[in-house]
């Protein structure tokens, strides 16, 4: 159960709709992952696209959320964050204020002073940011619903670079941690719930995946594999073997060495020397 | 006529265009989308009064896949 600003999801998997080759696949996907929540981006009408993404998401029993993708200003993200909520009538909003248009990552002067603006208009701001720790809890501070830390740039599939400064995010947040981008494969998703995430936002690794629906499947089991996982407690990382089976009574089935006429060995000579 | 840029791309309007000429003449549908006028949204119930002057920039929106 993930719960963000008095909303209660039954999946901790939030669904970017990016990168699908088709709205069929998307579709499936998205049934698939079990997530009950999905971005979609504001672009220019195309009156000659096929389908719309909404009734196809709302279709598959999926909420919308939709993003600033693309803004690099907090200007245009905040106007794009008012047409969002214009045309789909919600005032949830994903922030993204990009900086850098190789990496995509976040521009954090632009985002902060776009969750103030958003915030003050009413808006339940759901922040994309990087994975600093001072920089999350400036936004929480603020009054973010979430925060959304990256584990690596968008569409890299890299994983969690910095699974460190996640983890002190984690610690000191009271709003909920959900990882957004740079999940690559199912172990990705399971690592991001194992350091304590309340949720993860994916697309690419799913959309871009040869088998979508196969993928979505997939991060929905990581997903509920590393909250278990979690929830059971991990034992402690050594630095050499601890014996599983109990040394009481184990056999001696060798003849000491006076009697013994096998040739010697250096795993017996080891054995002597202990 | 008014000359304005309607998602990019330059359009004449008549004289007495208004936001919803300007969506109509899109061929855009009336649900679903969001628009803007020099940057500035413009509510949907405001789109029949809200006068479109020339040089001004629309721009049409609406959802589309994305996201992370």
């Amino acid at each position: 159960m993930l719960e963000i600003a008095g909303r209660r999801f039954g999946s901790r998997l939030i669904l970017g709709t990016g990168g699908f080759r088709s709205l069929e696949v998307m579709a499936e996907a998205a049934r698939e992952s079990g997530a009950e929540l999905a971005t979609v981006a504001m672009r220019r009408v195309d009156p000659n696209a096929r389908g719309s993404i909404v009734e196809v998401l709302q279709d598959a029993g999926l909420d919308i959320l939709p993003n600033t993708a693309g803004c690099f200003t907090a200007r245009d993200a905040v106007t794009t964050a008012r047409l969002a909520r214009e045309a789909l009538g919600t005032d949830w909003v994903k922030l993204e204020v990009i900086g850098d248009d190789r990496t995509l990552l976040p521009d954090p002067a632009e985002l902060l002073e776009a969750t103030e603006t958003l915030l003050a208009d009413g808006f339940t701001v759901l922040p994309y940011t990087s994975d600093d720790p001072v920089l999350a809890r400036r936004l929480e501070d603020a009054g973010c619903a979430a925060v959304m830390p990256l584990g690596s740039p968008i569409g890299s599939g890299m994983g969690i670079n910095n699974p460190y400064n996640l983890r002190l995010i984690v610690e000191a947040a009271r709003v909920p941690v959900v990882l957004d981008a740079g999940i690559g494969t199912a172990s990705d998703a399971v690592l991001a719930m194992e350091l304590g995430c309340d949720g993860i936002l994916l697309a690419s690794a799913i959309s871009r995946a040869a088998d979508p629906p196969a993928m979505a499947r997939a991060m929905r089991k990581a997903v509920e594999a590393g909250v278990e996982a979690r929830r059971a407690g991990r034992i402690p990382r050594r630095h050499y073997a601890r014996a599983s089976s109990p040394e009481e009574g184990l056999a001696e089935l060798e003849r000491s060495e006076q009697e013994a006429h096998v040739p010697d060995t250096p795993l017996a000579a080891a054995r002597r020397s202990r | 006529m008014t000359a304005v840029t309607l998602n990019g791309e330059a359009h004449e309007l008549p004289d007495d265009a208004t936001v919803e000429t300007a969506v109509r003449a899109l061929g855009a549908p009336d649900d679903g989308v969001a628009v803007a006028v020099d940057g500035e949204v413009v509510p949907r119930g405001e789109w029949a009064r809200t006068d479109v002057r020339e040089g001004q920039q629309v721009e049409v929106l609406r959802a589309v896949q994305g996201g992370a």
